[in-house]
């Protein structure tokens, strides 16, 4: 247990009325750093700019392909098992190509539902899903548009490609 | 007997008021957005847009207002419905009223007559404006109870018994400046803050009474339930204290009287302590005197900070030039043109006073004019050092502020009174 001393160290912080002066001197000091230096103010114009996200950010879910733009899932289900929001909906069919076996006829992620945990990444033995998109901010209009199907999986870019399309540029200030 | 003209300047006086406390309301919620934004190193609002205008957020609080009048108004069924619509009422009337005792300029002296610059114009003063501000704790104790829920009730006693304690030091400590002013009568107050103290010093109530500026400035933040003492709606412990239950405009009315009495209480801490409308160093003959000269300086400051401003708007619209991608990027370059024909037309102005011949009513004008300005520039001034504090101090605990009112502030009014006494006894009168 952490005890904190409430003694005060001498009268002039008892008056109280010179520490709040102090405080005030803190923030008319920021205030008038920024009305001065508007452009350097560490923010970003969000809409307009984006920071770019780190590598290894869990964003939305992609599905890789095969050369032949066939997604490499072979619809083990390790993905759906590890699932702790039991989110993804996997439908398996018998594949025509024996090497393959198996693929997802049908593979729903309900975004809604998902937890962005990256457990059905690390469950994969494929390494058929991945979460590095970098796609952080989902809007839809109905509910029913969040529960994405295999075709809009596939589409999904990994971040190094969807950035350059974004045109995401460098922030307006740097940071320290 | 009261003539028509009379009943028309009175008419003109009040809308005048009214008008500045009610347009002084979103400019203060603008005041309070951008400053907490700039001291938290944000920008704040600066989106919202009719066209090409966006004032640098102002037009944000149009977009909240037209929000407020069009959100559907709930009402809880277990209401009183009678003290529930009352208290709102109160809270946005109450400020207003006690705003018409305080003079905003020296009487106009104009044609042979005299008009005295403020609505109500009653020997009983600032008795008045305790009387009538006392009357802001019914809507704070009213919402509370008439919303028959448990926060809005905590939240109307914890009010009430603030107020109420809090008025006792702000009553003490204004006897004090009673003592060496002789007078009840605020415009008194002002006149006499003109006079200088030891020929340096203008003696403003700040320099006479240091300590009843402290007590008093505190108590007013404590009046009108501003942070630090902003217990009533302790966000955090009572969702919204005493206006909990209360939805769209009767919310806003709520909202509006806070800054109302804002507004109100920094007029009050300048009549009182800030020399009212007083230009320092610079009484009403001697602007009247020297209006020409006076005139002309003003004419070539104002010149020169329009051309200021023109400037740096023009560097920011440069800066930002494709910023928003609409017409919202021109604004600042029409505004920068804006104020530099503002500017044109101000040295315009001072080759017209320099050159022609003015009437006699020009001059009492024109102090009229500058007094006004000084006074509402002081309130704008205090006004910021509510924005200030608030995003400076943690408020207070209860029982801290209990304490705070009781045992600390109490006995320093007393004390003031007290020394103001022995000195007025020693020192001989003033």
């Amino acid at each position: 247990m952490i005890k904190v001393s409430r003694e005060v160290k001498d009268l002039k912080e008892d008056l109280y009325i010179f520490e709040i002066v102090k405080g005030l001197v803190v923030t008319i000091g920021h205030m008038l750093k920024n009305v001065f230096n508007l452009k350097k103010l560490p923010v970003i114009d969000y809409p307009n700019q984006e920071k770019g996200i780190p590598q290894g950010y869990r964003g939305m879910h992609r599905l890789t392909q095969r050369e032949d733009g066939t997604p490499k899932c072979v619809a083990c289900m390790m993905c759906a098992t590890a699932c702790p929001a039991e989110c993804i909906h996997i439908n398996a069919t018998e594949s025509e190509n024996k090497e393959i076996e198996k693929y997802p006829e049908r593979f729903e992620i309900d975004l809604l539902e998902c937890i962005f945990c990256g457990m059905c990444v690390e469950a994969c033995p494929v390494d058929a899903i991945r979460m590095d998109s970098g796609v952080y901010s989902i809007v839809k209009t109905n509910r029913r548009d969040f529960v994405i199907n295999k075709e809009q999986l596939l589409a999904v870019k990994p971040q190094s490609e969807s950035a350059k399309e974004l045109n995401i540029e460098k922030p307006m200030h740097d940071y320290k | 007997m009261i003539t028509i003209l009379d009943f028309l300047i009175i008419l003109i006086k009040e809308v005048f008021v009214i008008g500045i406390c009610l347009s002084l309301v979103p400019v203060l919620v603008w005041l309070e957005r951008k400053g907490a934004a700039l001291i938290q190193d944000r920008i704040g609002p600066n989106r919202a847009s009719i066209g090409f205008l966006r004032l640098g957020g102002l037009i944000q609080l149009v977009a909240d207002s037209v929000k407020m009048f069009f959100k559907e108004d709930i009402m809880p069924t277990s209401v009183n419905k009678f003290y529930y619509y009352l208290a709102p009422f109160i809270a946005g009337m109450v400020p207003l009223m006690t705003f018409s005792v305080i003079p905003f300029a020296d009487n106009l002296q104009i044609a042979g007559s005299r008009i005295p610059m403020q609505v109500l114009n009653i020997d009983a003063g600032f008795l008045w404006f305790f009387a009538i501000v006392s009357f802001s704790v019914y809507s704070v104790v009213l919402a509370g109870w008439a919303s028959n829920s448990k926060f809005p009730l905590l939240g109307g006693i914890r009010a009430s018994a603030q107020m109420l304690s809090y008025e006792i030091p702000m009553g003490l400590s204004v006897i004090g400046l009673l003592m060496i002013f002789e007078s009840i009568h605020l415009n008194d107050f002002v006149v006499q803050q003109g006079e200088l103290m030891w020929g340096i010093i203008p003696k403003w109530g700040i320099f006479m009474q240091p300590l009843a500026f402290l007590i008093f400035t505190v108590c007013a933040f404590a009046e009108t339930n501003r942070s630090p003492f902003d217990l009533a709606e302790g966000e955090s412990e009572l969702v919204a204290g005493f206006h909990t239950e209360y939805s769209s405009m009767k919310f806003g009315l709520f909202f509006m009287g806070e800054y109302i009495s804002m507004v109100v209480s920094s007029a009050l801490i300048v009549t009182l302590f800030l020399g009212g409308w007083q230009i320092p160093y610079l009484n009403t003959n001697m602007i009247i005197e020297h209006s020409k000269i006076l005139m002309q300086f003003s004419c070539v400051a104002g010149a020169m900070f329009s051309f200021f401003i023109s400037n740096r708007l023009n560097d920011y619209s440069k800066y930002y030039k494709d910023r928003w991608k609409d017409s919202r990027d021109k604004e600042a370059g029409i505004f920068s043109a804006l104020t530099m024909i503002l500017g044109i037309a101000l040295l315009a102005t001072f080759g017209l006073v320099s050159f022609v011949e003015l009437p006699d009513f020009i001059s009492p004008l024109f102090a009229m004019v500058a007094q006004t300005g000084a006074f509402f520039g002081k309130i704008f001034l205090v006004c910021w050092l509510f924005v200030w504090v608030r995003w400076t101090l943690p408020r207070f605990r209860y029982d801290q502020l209990m304490k705070l009112g009781w045992q600390t502030l109490m006995p320093l009014a007393l004390i003031n009174i007290f020394l103001t006494g022995a000195f007025l006894q020693f020192l001989g009168n003033k």
